[in-house]
């Protein structure tokens, strides 16, 4: 992986709210000598497994949205797949999200009143695909997070972990750059953890990359590496070579 | 395709809301049937209007006395030498002149008795001035005039209503107890007011004046025009005759009046233009609160979404498609709206209501669909603007 360019560079980013003294700053990396924040620096390889940790306000939200390109740095660059992110309009933000992103969010959300197969046709649909091609890459993917015979189901009709599951495929059928996930098992029982991170792990082994949100130790443990952020600034940085189970 | 896509989503969005779609496209069915129907009231009223006119026949001139308030001196009523006069007088826009006379009475058929609307003395020249055609049988003869003989003429409805299904030509009836036969059933005009003007008997001048009025002054002298154009012409024709016969210099101390009928009914006819104005501008106002319920409705639906278009964004829907679903979704609000609205005007333009039957006006429904059409593009565009205008990271944090 050395030789390919990262997917992800975060060159100085900062993320401030507000104005004046009432500024808050979710994301602001380590103080400058003069105490001014310099914002994150991160760069994540193609088919990596990146954990983000932290308790809550310590910014991994914010750094989640600003991955997602849900929303814009104050400051800093963000380069996603070697395309820098600040200088796009929203109408190219959003074909970036529908192209480069996959996002799996933690309460799933599901278009409601749609079915599972619409769900994960939906991406395919705003990138303007044809319907026929729509359709079999969209069974394909469910097939892939096993839900293919669930294909006509409406969320309603759905467990939680089978909605994660669509979402997933959702997810995935746009052949992204980078699998963002925002706490994916954070409203799971541990059965569905299991499965939707077997699931995500699988997907990473084929050399998809993904970023992973969470607070849990357990799910952190099964990625490949994991990034503990602090009051908006990368505390540890940590390479597991062997996560626990699973054969990389 | 993406067309398609937002169509089969604006549907999804619809069918979601069943009750509340339904009811909002109530309030545009009801603007659009409004306007059809109410303009089609206002349109049939000033097509009545119109036929009556021609009905009357548009060179016709009515002269009467005009002795309304007890002048010093009286005036002198009209009377068959003045109708002679101006038959005689050299006057090329008069075409015919007919003294009138009318009167009330029963006429009696067998042991079947009926009031005609009023009973009318006159030369054979009124049929043609008033517009008066026979259907079956004929007219009274200038001959019949002369002799006073006692036949008559007598109106549809006069007809049915002492005859029946019975044939009246050749019949005998008795009208205040002078007997008269039937040479004539006329063709039915149609009602177009307050009186029927195919219930009526009439008959020679000299025999009505025998038997109920007496030789005295006529009614009215009814005096056609040679032409429609002619009849300004023919008004100072009759003024300056009838002037000349009652000697009077000053034409401002006229003791007669010349009416035209066809000015009269233009009047009106004016009136009910103004009648289909007000009545067009009630119903484009109902169809105005119709496109404020979509507004209304579609801001809900934003508000109550907002997380889905969100999810939309999130997954790479441009704000073209996010702005094109709310807006087909108003749209088919208002189409399918003003769809039924049409249906519902053309069917209620079917009945006859408050006595006007309603014409529609084609126009008007291709206006009012096209109207409500627009109004749900106009007034769905800002609540679809707020939901395209969403940012996704606040859309997907709305609970």
């Amino acid at each position: 992986m050395p030789n390919k360019p990262p997917v992800i560079q975060l060159r100085g980013v900062a993320k401030r709210y507000g104005y004046g003294d009432a500024t808050v700053h979710a994301l602001r990396g380590p103080d400058g000598r003069d105490g001014t924040p310099l914002g994150v620096s991160l760069d994540i390889a193609e088919g990596d497994f990146v954990a983000v940790m932290g308790s809550s306000g310590s910014g991994k939200s914010t750094l989640m949205n600003i991955l997602g390109c849900l929303d814009v740095p104050s400051s800093g660059r963000y380069l996603l797949d070697g395309i820098d992110v600040g200088h796009l309009d929203e109408h190219q933000l959003s074909l970036v999200r529908n192209r480069k992103i996959g996002f799996i969010f933690q309460s799933f959300n599901l278009v409601p009143r749609t079915t599972a197969l619409a769900q994960v046709e939906l991406p395919l649909a705003y990138a303007g695909v044809r319907a026929a091609e729509r359709r079999r890459r969209a069974l394909a993917a469910l097939d892939r997070v096993g839900l293919a015979e669930r294909a006509g189901h409406k969320p309603n009709e759905l467990s939680g972990g089978q909605q994660q599951r669509v979402a997933v495929a959702r997810a995935l059928v746009t052949a992204p750059a980078m699998l963002l996930a925002d706490e994916p098992t954070g409203n799971l029982d541990s059965r569905s953890t299991d499965e939707v991170l077997t699931i995500i792990e699988g997907l990473n082994r084929t050399g998809r990359t993904v970023v992973l949100i969470t607070h849990e130790d357990e799910v952190a443990q099964r990625a490949k590496r994991v990034i503990r952020l602090v009051d908006g600034a990368i505390a540890s940085d940590v390479r597991q070579d062997a996560p626990q189970g699973v054969a990389v | 395709m993406i067309v398609w896509q937002m169509l089969r989503f604006a549907f999804g969005g619809l069918a979601a809301n069943k009750v509340r779609s339904a009811l909002t496209m109530l309030g545009v069915l009801i603007g659009v049937a409004a306007v059809i129907l109410l303009l089609a009231v206002g349109n049939g009223s000033s097509v009545a209007v119109k036929n009556s006119i021609t009905a009357l026949g548009t060179n016709s001139l009515t002269v009467s006395s005009s002795n309304l308030r007890g002048s010093a001196t009286a005036a002198k009523p009209l009377t068959v030498k003045d109708a002679k006069a101006l038959a005689e007088a050299q006057a090329p826009a008069i075409k015919s002149v007919a003294p009138v006379v009318t009167t009330s009475g029963t006429a009696l058929y067998g042991d079947i008795s009926h009031a005609p609307g009023s009973i009318v003395g006159t030369y054979p020249a009124y049929f043609e001035t008033a517009n008066q055609k026979v259907a079956k049988g004929d007219y009274f003869s200038n001959d019949d005039v002369l002799n006073s003989r006692k036949v008559a003429v007598i109106g549809s409805t006069t007809a049915t209503q002492l005859f029946a299904t019975e044939d009246p030509v050749g019949k005998r009836i008795v009208v205040g107890g002078t007997p008269f036969t039937v040479t004539g059933v006329l063709q039915t005009k149609g009602s177009s007011g307050f009186n029927d003007p195919d219930d009526v008997v009439i008959a020679p001048l000299p025999t009505v004046q025998n038997a109920f009025t007496g030789f005295g002054s006529v009614n009215q002298i009814l005096v056609q025009a040679s032409s429609a154009d002619a009849t300004t012409e023919a008004q100072a024709e009759i003024s300056r005759v009838l002037l000349g016969a009652h000697a009077i210099a000053d034409p401002a101390k006229a003791d007669f009046r010349i009416s035209n009928q066809t000015s009269l009914l233009t009047a009106r006819e004016s009136t009910t233009k103004t009648f289909t104005v007000l009545l067009g501008a009630v119903a484009a106002i109902s169809l105005l609160v119709g496109g404020i319920g979509i507004t209304n409705i579609m801001l809900v639906t934003v508000t109550e979404r907002t997380r889905e278009i969100g999810i939309r964004k999130a997954l790479g829907a441009p704000r073209v498609a996010i702005l094109g679903q709310f807006l087909t979704e108003s749209t088919l609000l208002s189409v399918i709206g003003a769809g039924l609205g049409v249906a519902a005007g053309l069917l209620g333009a079917r009945f006859t209501i408050v006595g006007i039957t309603p014409v529609v006006i084609p126009e008007s429904v291709v206006g009012a669909f096209a109207i409500a059409v627009a109004i749900g593009l106009f007034f769905g565009s800002y609540p679809a603007n707020r939901a395209a205008a969403l940012r996704p990271i606040d859309a997907l944090r709305h609970e």
